[in-house]
């Protein structure tokens, strides 16, 4: 019998991993894509919102200003790239001005310092915004992250303390037995005292599992542009529009790796697989976003992309247990701030309903840091030379474009969540990420991937059980 | 810190062609950088023949064209380091490399030459519209899969762009048992030479669909199910109703390459439309110092000028190293009407007797005049039957026409006969 099933490893399913990873209980995180984080986490702003936008009193308002204060430890204990660097939510115009001081009230009442700045003391800060620009509201604490390795690390974190982590493993059907659930999967059937539903788009699939619900989702899609990092300084914050009743806005940041974003879009979809882009939509993107800065090189742009959100009906974060049963737990709705929120909605849920239901004991062995990671870009030359003696490998740069070793990519193999993909591998380490997109270090990486799983390279797949990347293998 | 002479960053043809002729202009302190584990970049990887026309008067595979040269680094004992990709340049002209071997190294040089290639314009670079599945991939990736590596990418295979790559990648595919439904050009015309036309889908069936671009991929199972193509107007917009499905498992591209120039990029060297660096009549960047070569400076078509620019380059390099290089003047050289971009962007020295403009022209033209003018002076005219933008334009004018010229400036462009 386990204690605890998460459905789902997306970031909420992670941070809630990784918070139960710290007391003796026996923990399983249920994952049916081939990845961790690699739906919604995977395809979203990752903004550290500072949380001046959602309406007070809302969930979202008090777990993405909880959420916003844990990233420096988070970042730090899970060996991440952050990078608080401050947003500038933009008015251009006198009608958008009051708007800004609408929202600086807003701010106060969730307890977020922000700052209304005057139009030169804008373009002093970003010289490339439109000159238009009337003031800005600036919010210092607002940051960006690496939003695939916030995953990967968290979950990996939890796994070095003992969570069990099933990959490529869909729930089928869960039956509530009142003191504990069945959960069948399609490979397997697992018993267990308390299930949480973690499962983003599939939450109210999940959760209607066990009883009917009075919510539902209202997925809503997101379109991206990708730039280059072609220069250091072309924005440096998050550059928002005025948010408005579908969302934010097109924003225009730079990334944690120093590159830029700029979307998203925000429609209703029927279809929460359809992860496709169109031009008409990314068309709007660039109309809306070249309001804000003007001169965005589009053709630095290396990739498009699509993320849904799962919006729910509620329009706030749904985090409760099931009328039916506490020990059914629901976390859902966990669109935007979701990223952000993520580790403080761990701590809500812990706090408020998982904590009751055991006798809890703490593990004395819990570690909070992940291992290092050898990141050879960011040491210095002696430091790299030391680790190329000890391993060749790390020497031999594989991705030229993102200056990715073939050390590094290996590094990731021996790891307690190691890349079973090319995407895996990408989002990890940023091999395939620039401006060729894995045009050049590709191969390689499919070749490394199957000699480590000691399977034929037309075995290695992009992302899902189709994916494969090699059809065939030529006559000899 | 190490020192040299002339580095050179990338050992394809540019790289070795430059090494050779820095060679025997006498640097003899020269090092190429190659960032993988053999000298002759692309080439390796292009099995098929049609390489050497122009430079030996046969018909070569590119191994075969390569190993030419990389006989001659050998012979001439140029040093070469393999498996080394530079990390960094400076603008005083140090160059930080990793390899396995030696680590981390920095390096300063008396004058360094780029000849680092290009890259495949990606999916992501068009915004490829549909689904982001397996099965989509560039077309000289599937050629070294295919090459070097030995695995077929795909069974049923439509094209996109006609690139040369592609084109050929439509044929050796097909003779590898694949099935090759169509190649969509989204312009009027196509963008690959008419020998590759020919050779590569007229002989084997395979339609060429002009003014047809992809509208969207279909892939929800993760690899490539559908392509559907629509034909576009004369703005480039699709056109409702003209949709062609082809169940495939995958969609090639061959949508165009880019210089291969991030570190130049980096070091603000002026750059131009071609998305290279501008250069003048040695090859030099806006650096002082730094040349550049080959496809990283412009894109070319076949591999033979390559070489001769590699040559140019080489030749510039060595001239700047043993201080013959002083900048007498600075005449601009602009591309005008129907030209969309010229090689050299200015001329600052007498070095070279002949001045060799390089040039494309925007669209297919026939019977022009090509005008050499710099303001309202005629300095050179020039009658081609037809030009086309997949095939660079190279005419050569005596510098002594070049003397006194009544602007600072010289305009390339096609005047209709």
């Amino acid at each position: 019998m386990l204690d605890v099933i998460i459905v789902g490893a997306g970031v909420t399913g992670a941070f809630i991993a990784r918070k139960l990873a710290r007391y003796e209980l026996n923990v399983l995180l249920l994952e049916r894509e081939s990845d961790v984080g690699n739906v919604t986490s995977n395809a979203n702003s990752a903004i550290v919102h500072s949380g001046y936008d959602p309406v007070p009193g809302t969930l979202k308002a008090l777990l993405n200003v909880r959420g916003n204060k844990m990233f420096d430890q988070i970042a730090d204990e899970l060996d991440l790239h952050f990078n608080r660097c401050g947003s500038l939510t933009i008015a251009i115009n006198d009608e958008q001005m009051k708007t800004l001081y609408e929202l600086e009230k807003r701010s106060e009442q969730n307890g977020v310092p922000v700052k209304i700045l005057s139009a030169e003391e804008v373009k002093k800060m970003e010289p490339n915004v439109n000159p238009e620009v009337k003031g800005a509201l600036f919010a210092p604490t607002a940051g960006v992250i690496d939003p695939f390795n916030l995953v990967v690390h968290c979950v990996e974190n939890a796994v070095d303390n003992g969570v069990k982590l099933h990959l490529n493993e869909e729930v089928t059907a869960i039956k509530d037995n009142g003191e504990y659930f069945t959960v069948k999967t399609n490979k397997g059937e697992y018993q267990t005292k308390v299930v949480i539903n973690a499962s983003g788009l599939y939450s109210d699939k999940i959760a209607s599992m066990v009883e009917d619900i009075d919510w539902k989702l209202i997925p809503r899609k997101g379109e991206y542009f990708v730039l280059d990092h072609f220069s250091p300084d072309f924005v440096t914050h998050t550059l928002f529009p005025l948010p408005t009743a579908k969302g934010k806005g097109v924003l225009v940041s730079l990334t944690s790796s120093n590159n830029f974003i700029v979307g998203p879009s925000s429609e209703p979809i029927d279809d929460i697989e359809d992860f496709g882009t169109d031009s008409l939509t990314l068309g709007e993107i660039r109309r809306q976003a070249t309001e804000l800065v003007p001169n965005i090189p589009f053709n630095q742009v290396v990739r498009v992309f699509s993320g849904i959100r799962p919006t729910s009906t509620r329009h706030d974060f749904i985090i409760e247990p099931s009328k039916s049963n506490k020990r059914f737990i629901n976390v859902a709705g966990i669109e935007s701030p979701g990223l952000v929120s993520a580790p403080a909605i761990a701590e809500y849920a812990f706090e408020n309903y998982i904590s009751h239901l055991f006798e809890l004991k703490e593990k004395a062995s819990f570690n909070p840091r992940v291992k290092r990671y050898n990141r050879l870009n960011e040491i210095s030359l002696e430091e790299r030379n030391r680790l190329i003696k000890e391993n060749p490998e790390y020497g031999k740069i594989v991705c030229s474009c993102e200056k990715v070793s073939l050390g590094e990519i290996k590094d990731l193999l021996s790891r307690s969540v190691p890349p079973t993909t090319v995407k895996g591998v990408k989002r990890r380490c940023r091999a395939g990420f620039g401006k060729c997109q894995g045009g050049f270090c590709s191969p390689i990486v499919t070749l490394t991937l199957a000699k480590h799983y000691g399977v034929n390279p037309t075995e290695i797949k992009w992302d899902k059980e189709q994916s494969n990347i090699l059809k065939s293998e030529v006559k000899k | 810190m190490e020192k040299r002479d002339l580095v050179i960053i990338g050992g394809g043809s540019a790289g070795m062609a430059a090494a050779i002729e820095a060679k025997k202009n006498g640097i003899d302190d020269i090092l190429i950088l190659e960032k993988d584990d053999v000298l002759g970049g692309i080439l390796n990887q292009c099995i098929h023949n049609g390489f050497g026309l122009t430079e030996f008067k046969e018909e070569l595979t590119g191994p075969e064209y390569l190993s030419r040269f990389a006989d001659q680094v050998e012979e001439l004992k140029i040093e070469y380091k393999l498996n080394s990709l530079v990390l960094d340049v400076s603008e005083n002209k140090v160059v930080t490399y990793s390899n396995p071997t030696d680590g981390v190294v920095v390096c300063e040089a008396k004058a360094i030459v780029f000849a680092t290639g290009c890259y495949e314009r990606s999916p992501g670079a068009i915004q490829l519209s549909g689904d982001r599945c397996a099965g989509i991939i560039t077309a000289g990736t599937a050629q070294k899969y295919l090459n070097i590596h030995g695995f077929l990418v795909g069974k049923r295979i439509v094209i996109l762009g006609s690139g040369d790559i592609g084109l050929i990648m439509a044929r050796r595919m097909t003779l590898e048992g694949a099935k090759v439904l169509c190649v969509s050009e989204l312009m009027p015309y196509s963008n690959g030479l008419n020998r590759n036309i020919a050779q590569c889908l007229n002989d084997y069936d395979i339609p060429l669909y002009l003014s047809r671009s992809v509208l969207r991929v279909e892939g929800k199972s993760g690899r490539v199910e559908k392509v559907v193509l629509a034909a576009v107007d004369d703005k480039l917009k699709f056109i409702p109703g003209t949709e062609m499905e082809f169940e495939c498992d995958t969609l090639l591209l061959s949508v165009g390459l880019v210089p291969y120039v991030s570190l130049l990029d980096k070091l603000h060297a002026e750059m131009s439309s071609t998305r290279g660096a501008k250069v003048n009549d040695q090859l030099m960047t806006s650096i002082p110092g730094l040349f550049a070569c080959g496809n990283c400076l412009h894109v070319h078509d076949v591999v033979d000028f390559v070489t001769d620019e590699g040559r140019d380059a080489g030749r510039g390099a060595a001239n700047y190293i043993k201080g013959l290089s002083n900048k007498s003047k600075h005449i601009e050289v602009k591309p005008g009407n129907g030209v969309s971009y010229v090689i050299p962007q200015f001329i600052e020295t007498d070095l070279n007797n002949d001045i060799t403009f390089k040039f494309r022209v925007r669209k297919p033209i026939k019977n022009v005049f090509v005008n050499f003018k710099s303001g309202e002076a005629l300095i050179h005219k020039v009658v081609k039957p037809v030009l086309i933008p997949s095939e660079m334009v190279m005419i050569k004018i005596n510098k002594d026409k070049l003397k006194d010229l009544p602007l600072s400036e010289i305009e390339v462009s096609l005047e209709e006969r």
